[in-house]
């Protein structure tokens, strides 16, 4: 398969090492380990490409891949490291985790975006709502929705229907928001009374 | 002072009287004071007090030789007599220096004299991957000092590869009162405390631009120094590669301020939400880096949601579009309204899949240049190849770097890409497969292509379907690509591959060669069939001191030659030192790589009209 080449001054290949890297581990830990092997370089410890950034381990961070077979050559692929250090793995544990629903009012220019993980119920919810939007959502009752203020939380499901927030248990709710609305006026009123 | 109407070429056409303007064209070598006069054939200043014949032919000469601009032309003007060579001298605004070791400061002041605009590049390009011990040299020191007293009126500096110290950003500052242009490309040495100095010195600066150069974080707020009233100057602000926190007050202002800003790119810590806010104050722009477009960490929590498409719609120019340096793909579609438009995207950042990509790449019909991460798949690749049938340069970056991962992409989408993009003029893909049939696909599909670099990450690796060398794809590559001036191989190689290359690559002028090759042959070839080339790197392969000596012809054509870890050893650079005495052969030793003989670990060598330069680091060994 691979042809004779003339002449060996790669890396030795019956000595391969198994290394995954785990996060936070040091990366000028794992290439002083490198600088044995021939044809090895270990990234500077004083380059100040390292320290500025901070010495990542960004080839190895949270890779749960199967551990390579041949170790890192020093420059190949050629990559330059300011890509290379700025690849960062996705953080995907927190988007996987969450669920962001984007949160509207009438009125307000900006929209915002929430996750609804980290309530724990609807009161918490309302609550911050109430913080992040400056005003006051009334009482709630199952059969007359929300009194005592002109705003109603509301919002989008799966199916596309809009719905009072709290009209369905709190999983449930969970599961289906796709996208919060806070109405204002008349057209709240007439959600509001619980269609 | 006379002198002073010296300091605005071009020399103005409506002059009828050609007396007078032959005094102040010939008073103009004094002009930088102590810098000297012109050496060579140069006139003194007594002999032209009167006009006669060819004094007017070369007023002629200036007036023509002026609109040249291109530097090859001018480069083949000088050499036509003493006469155009000095004309040519005076007219030339432009100095580009590919090798800032290749001529000294003082020999490149002395004759040109009325440069406004500079370009100097220094280290090699192989350094950019660790190859190279630092501190190597490339010091900007010594130029900018020289062009202080020389180009008082210079406005423009280009430089790649150099490093550049905060001293040097200062005197640059203090000495160009019409500094208009700074752009740095893959330079160091310096931090936010140069670029403050500069933004705070250079009044008429119109283009800051860093690209992928290391910035260090001095904690100096630099944007801040900037004028803080009255409208700059600004047109182009690019700092997506610094990699620190920037004050978004400041910088908001700024761009409130800048009504001739058309290039912006920001850093990625830069907010999506702050983005917007930059947005909706510059909607005339044609160039956006979108920092991190991504939601601030710790602020996600009920952070602001731009409407960030209603901000893109209202960007009617923009027609490049980069930065996603974090991306939340759940704002990907707000671009949307710009696409139809862009000419250039830069998604080599973004870690997004095929599906992602989709929902933007599908609008991009007049798309010529696409940067992406290999993690949009063949099937990311076929879809690009669908719509951007315009396309002239890809490039797909690998996402995870090393040898032994499957390779989201592969000669299938390679393949595809030849199929739909018949324009393509430039293509740099990294992947871990290739075979032979896809390569060659392409050299019959894209007879545009200048520019071909192919990176089989995997060592040695053969065809993935045939099982054989790579031979074959890179030698159609040099067959059918007529245009061809760059390339860049891998995978498994033979002399073979390097025989097509001397035989048909008639036009190469950059080859990048790594892990290939079975002898000496393979450089011979390409050394004695390769008229055209100019700068040629080499990484272990087998090639040795006799493969070395069949360039020896050549040499002084090439602007440099890079071979590490190759089979060189010092006698053969030795032996090439003596023979060819303007060059200089620098032999590289790298303490970080084990020494089991007595090969030379790195050969760098280039022409130059110095001789041996005096700031070579302790590792260098200059061969006499």
């Amino acid at each position: 398969m691979e042809s004779k080449v003339a002449y060996e001054n790669d890396l030795n290949l019956k000595a391969t090492e198994l290394r995954l890297g785990l996060p936070g581990t040091d990366y000028s830990e794992e290439q002083a380990l490198f600088s044995a092997r021939n044809n090895k370089r270990p990234l500077p410890d004083t380059n100040e490409k390292c320290g500025s950034k901070g010495c990542t381990d960004a080839p190895h961070a949270g890779n749960e891949t199967a551990p390579s077979t041949k170790t890192q050559i020093v420059g190949w692929p050629p990559i330059r490291s300011y890509r290379k250090n700025n690849l960062q793995p996705k953080k995907t544990e927190p988007e996987a985790a969450g669920i962001y629903v984007k949160v509207s009012m009438d009125g307000a220019p900006y929209l915002r975006k929430i996750d609804l993980r980290i309530y724990k119920g609807y009161p918490e919810l309302l609550q911050a709502l109430e913080n992040m939007f400056k005003f006051t959502i009334g009482e709630y009752s199952e059969r007359e929705g929300y009194k005592g203020s002109e705003y109603v939380p509301t919002y989008e499901d799966k199916d596309g229907d809009w719905m009072l927030v709290g009209d369905v248990p709190w999983d449930m709710f969970m599961s289906s928001c796709k996208r919060l609305r806070i109405m204002k006026g008349s057209e709240a009123r007439g959600l509001g009374c619980g269609i | 002072m006379s002198e002073d109407d010296d300091r605005s070429p071009p020399l103005d056409l409506r002059r009828a009287d050609i007396a007078e303007s032959s005094n102040k064209t010939r008073n103009c070598t004094g002009v930088s004071g102590s810098g000297g006069s012109v050496p060579g054939p140069g006139p003194s200043s007594m002999e032209f007090q009167a006009p006669y014949p060819d004094q007017v032919l070369e007023n002629v000469l200036e007036n023509v030789l002026q609109f040249l601009s291109s530097r090859r032309d001018r480069n083949a003007a000088s050499l036509v007599c003493r006469s155009w060579w000095r004309v040519e001298a005076l007219t030339r605004s432009d100095l580009f220096i590919g090798n800032c070791y290749s001529v000294s400061p003082r020999r490149a002041t002395a004759r040109f004299t009325r440069v406004r605009s500079v370009s100097i590049k220094g280290r090699p390009r192989f350094a950019d991957f660790n190859l190279m011990p630092p501190d190597w040299g490339a010091h900007f020191a010594p130029w900018v000092t020289a062009m202080a007293s020389a180009y008082p009126w210079l406005e423009k500096v280009y430089l790649k590869r150099m490093s550049v110290t905060y001293d040097d950003l200062a005197l640059l500052a203090e000495s160009f009162p019409s500094f208009k242009e700074l752009v740095l490309v893959c330079c160091d040495g310096f931090g936010t405390s140069g670029l403050a100095v500069i933004a705070s010195k250079c009044r008429q600066l119109k283009v800051l631009d860093l690209i992928e150069s290391e910035v260090t974080d001095d904690e100096v707020d630099w944007i801040a120094f900037f004028p803080e009233s009255g409208a700059t100057c600004l047109e182009s602000l690019i700092f997506d590669c610094v990699e620190c926190p920037i004050n978004f007050d400041a910088l908001e202002r700024l761009v409130a301020r800048s009504p001739s800003l058309k290039k912006l790119r920001l850093n990625r810590f830069v907010s999506i939400g702050q983005l917007y806010l930059l947005m909706v104050r510059s909607p005339q722009l044609t160039h956006l880096g979108t920092g991190s477009f991504s939601a601030t960490e710790g602020m996600a929590q009920g952070e602001q949601e731009p409407e960030l498409f209603t901000a893109f719609a209202a960007c009617r120019s923009l027609v490049c579009l980069s930065g996603f340096r974090e991306i939340l793909p759940d704002y990907l579609p707000d671009i949307s309204p710009v696409c139809a438009n862009l000419t250039s995207l830069n998604f080599s950042y973004a870690h997004i899949n095929a599906d992602q990509l989709k929902l933007v790449i599908f609008q991009c019909h007049k798309l010529q240049i696409f940067w992406v991460l290999d993690s949009i798949c063949d099937e990311g690749l076929q879809a690009v190849a669908s719509t951007c049938k315009d396309l002239r340069e890809l490039r797909v970056f690998p996402f995870d770097a090393r040898e032994d991962n499957e390779g989201p992409v592969s000669d299938l989408g390679l393949q595809a890409i030849s199929e739909g993009c018949r324009k393509l003029q430039s293509i740099l893909y990294f992947c871990q497969h290739m075979t032979n049939a896809a390569v060659i696909a392409m050299s019959r599909n894209c007879p545009d292509l200048e520019v071909f670099r192919l990176c089989i990450m995997g060592r040695h690796r053969p065809d993935r379907v045939t099982n054989e060398p790579m031979d074959e794809g890179f030698g159609a590559i040099v067959m059918n690509c007529k245009k061809l001036t760059r390339l860049a191989v891998s995978g498994l190689l033979t002399d073979r591959a390097f025989s097509y290359i001397g035989k048909y690559g008639k036009l190469v002028r950059t080859l990048s060669v790594a892990f290939a090759g079975d002898s000496d042959m393979g450089l011979k070839y390409v050394l004695e069939g390769c008229p055209r080339l100019q700068k040629l790197e080499i990484r272990d392969s087998p090639f040795g001191d006799a493969a070395l000596r069949s360039g020896l012809h050549h040499y002084y054509n090439m602007r440099f030659l890079w071979m590490s870890s190759c089979r060189l050893f010092p006698q053969g650079c030795q032996e090439i030192a003596r023979a060819l005495p303007r060059l200089v052969v620098e032999v590289i030793r790298d303490d970080a790589i084990e020494h089991t003989d007595e090969t030379v670990d790195i050969l760098y060598m280039y022409r130059s009209l110095e001789g041996p330069r005096d700031d070579a680091p302790g590792f260098v060994t200059i061969m006499q």
